[in-house]
């Protein structure tokens, strides 16, 4: 094999999935999970459950200090030290929306907020909404050809009007890293906040939110091979008293009357309801097994995979891969053939990937396509994984031409 | 209630598939015997919501029996609905309420495509017929119910 996964066996859905036939090339949607995750949450369910942060008995004492200290696994992952708190969500979406409600309070009509070109639904909506709701401006910063956003249209875009800049870390459809660094300099110039997208960009390679110097950072838990249900909102101290209370009830609260109550500063007053806590435990064990991992030998093993997938897609007559991938994935469309008939065929043969819009409708349709077929890599992948998609491809593609 | 002439055939050739690549190519056999759709008729009160490629669905009643007529940009959707005409096409109001849509895919072997995560468009369609059928009307007002 000429590029093997050492991680392989690390995930046993992988066996099974492959003794089903199938080939998991879905990633950028959600990730396989280690055996690490799944002992930790069965050991916690094996061994007693219980609330966090309400009880005084031994049960919710160990759930607790197990809740809390994957809360302190996510600031080390992302270095946060004491630069912020770490809020725990239901979902990347759910924490952006915890965003566009609890910074409303900051927005005039006539204010703007910036976002790109290629947002992700999650990060398009609900500045969108927020929009409409204070009669704001949506301003879109536009893209160059590689799939980047074009920093001197940004330069003109980005300016004393700009409130709120909320900008995707790597593209899920173009795989491309996005210029974060110049991006948020500009906001920053002009006094906007700084909302990062992490959702794809933390699956790869280690990200330090003290350097990026953002102030707020969403990534969700499943897609970095943790279990679903956990998002995770960073905020900057110094952003974090913009941000207001949003949803309401649980051990949020400090103090309550019927007529009125006060709440608990973030991380805990963020949190309402009862938090997913196997989940957030579960996201724990996964951060330790990938600690535990060669970061190095990673971005070299997933790099290689990118490059292998990449030089076949081109390869291959009438493949058209949408802007320049740099990592983690690659979309494309073939000349002549309809993305749900590619799609069709490919799972006829058990290649899981992904065929549509990718939640980025407006992004698909600025490129006038109806849709794309989309390969995204995991490190549990290896090249045999991409051969058979290679093998499928080239089959799907005989019978449509 | 005996088949349409065209179902039988469709079910006698599906079930005498023996392997993927036969059952994708005779779907898009299917789907070329589509009569084409009027471009006048490819507007968007007539297209599907939910399909991952575009398909519009017209349905008219004559003389108390139903005329479906369909188009989609996509090969293998365009059989599916192929499929799915042959065996409603002809049925009285009352004779298409009595069919199995769902079954009915599941004897041509199909069955998989009406998978709730699927979202190649096939539930939407059955979805448009049902509420075709509901109103007794063609989307474009052509037609009209007989009770």
């Amino acid at each position: 094999m000429l590029v093997p996964s050492p991680w392989r066996a690390d995930f046993p859905a992988i066996a099974t999935l492959q003794r089903q036939d199938q080939t998991y090339l879905d990633n950028a949607a959600t990730t396989q999970k280690p055996q690490a995750l799944l002992d930790a949450i069965s050991h916690y369910y094996a061994n007693g459950a219980a609330n966090v942060h309400r009880a005084q008995h031994l049960p919710g004492a160990h759930a607790t200090q197990a809740f809390e200290d994957s809360r302190s696994k996510v600031a080390q992952w992302l270095n946060a030290g004491d630069s912020g708190q770490i809020v725990f969500t239901h979902g990347a979406t759910s924490a952006l929306n915890l965003l566009a409600y609890g910074l409303e309070h900051l927005f005039n009509a006539g204010d703007e907020i910036a976002i790109s070109a290629l947002e992700h639904h999650a990060n398009l909506l609900p500045w969108q909404q927020l929009a409409k709701r204070r009669a704001l401006t949506l301003v879109v910063l536009p893209l160059g050809d590689d799939g980047v956003i074009d920093l001197h249209a940004a330069a003109e875009l980005i300016g004393p009007r700009t409130r709120l800049l909320a900008v995707s870390q790597l593209s899920n459809v173009l795989g491309a890293w996005q210029p974060l660094e110049v991006l948020l300099a500009m906001a920053r110039t002009h006094g906007a906040l700084t909302v990062v997208d992490g959702a794809q960009g933390i699956v790869h390679g280690r990200h330090d939110v003290q350097a990026l110097g953002c102030d707020f950072y969403v990534f969700s838990s499943h897609k970095l091979y943790g279990p679903d249900g956990v998002g995770v909102l960073f905020s900057r101290n110094e952003a974090l008293h913009h941000l207001r209370h949003w949803q309401f009830g649980g051990e949020m609260v400090q103090q309550a009357d019927y007529h009125s109550a006060s709440f608990r500063p973030a991380p805990l007053g963020f949190e309402a309801g009862t938090p997913p806590i196997a989940s957030v435990i579960g996201l724990g064990a996964s951060l330790d097994y990938l600690s535990s991992l060669d970061q190095h030998a990673v971005v070299a093993h997933e790099a290689a995979l990118h490059d292998y997938l990449l030089r076949g897609l081109k390869a291959r007559n009438g493949v058209h891969v949408l802007g320049s991938p740099q990592v983690a994935l690659v979309s494309f469309v073939v000349e002549g053939v309809h993305n749900a008939d590619l799609a069709h065929l490919l799972t006829e043969q058990g290649i899981a990937v992904r065929a549509g819009h990718h939640c980025a409708m407006p992004l698909l349709k600025a490129m006038n396509l109806s849709g794309a077929i989309r390969v995204s890599l995991a490190l549990y992948n290896d090249s045999d994984d991409l051969e058979r998609f290679f093998e499928a491809l080239d089959q799907a593609l005989d019978m449509l031409r | 209630m005996s088949l349409p002439v065209d179902a039988a055939a469709a079910l006698e050739a599906f079930q005498a598939v023996g392997s993927w690549e036969q059952r994708a190519r005779m779907l898009m056999q299917w789907g070329e015997r589509l009569p084409v759709l009027a471009d006048d008729e490819k507007v968007d009160a007539n297209l599907v919501q939910g399909c991952e490629s575009l398909v519009w669905l017209v349905g008219r009643l004559h003389d108390g029996h139903w005329q479906f007529a369909a188009s989609s940009e996509a090969r293998l959707i365009r059989g599916l609905v192929a499929l799915l005409l042959a065996r409603v096409n002809g049925l009285s109001a009352a004779q298409l309420q009595a069919v199995d849509l769902p079954e009915w895919f599941n004897q041509l072997g199909l069955s998989r495509q009406l998978s709730p995560s699927r979202s190649n468009g096939l539930n939407a369609v059955l979805q448009r017929m049902q509420d075709l059928c509901g109103r007794g009307l063609a989307p474009d007002g052509v037609g009209s119910a007989t009770n």
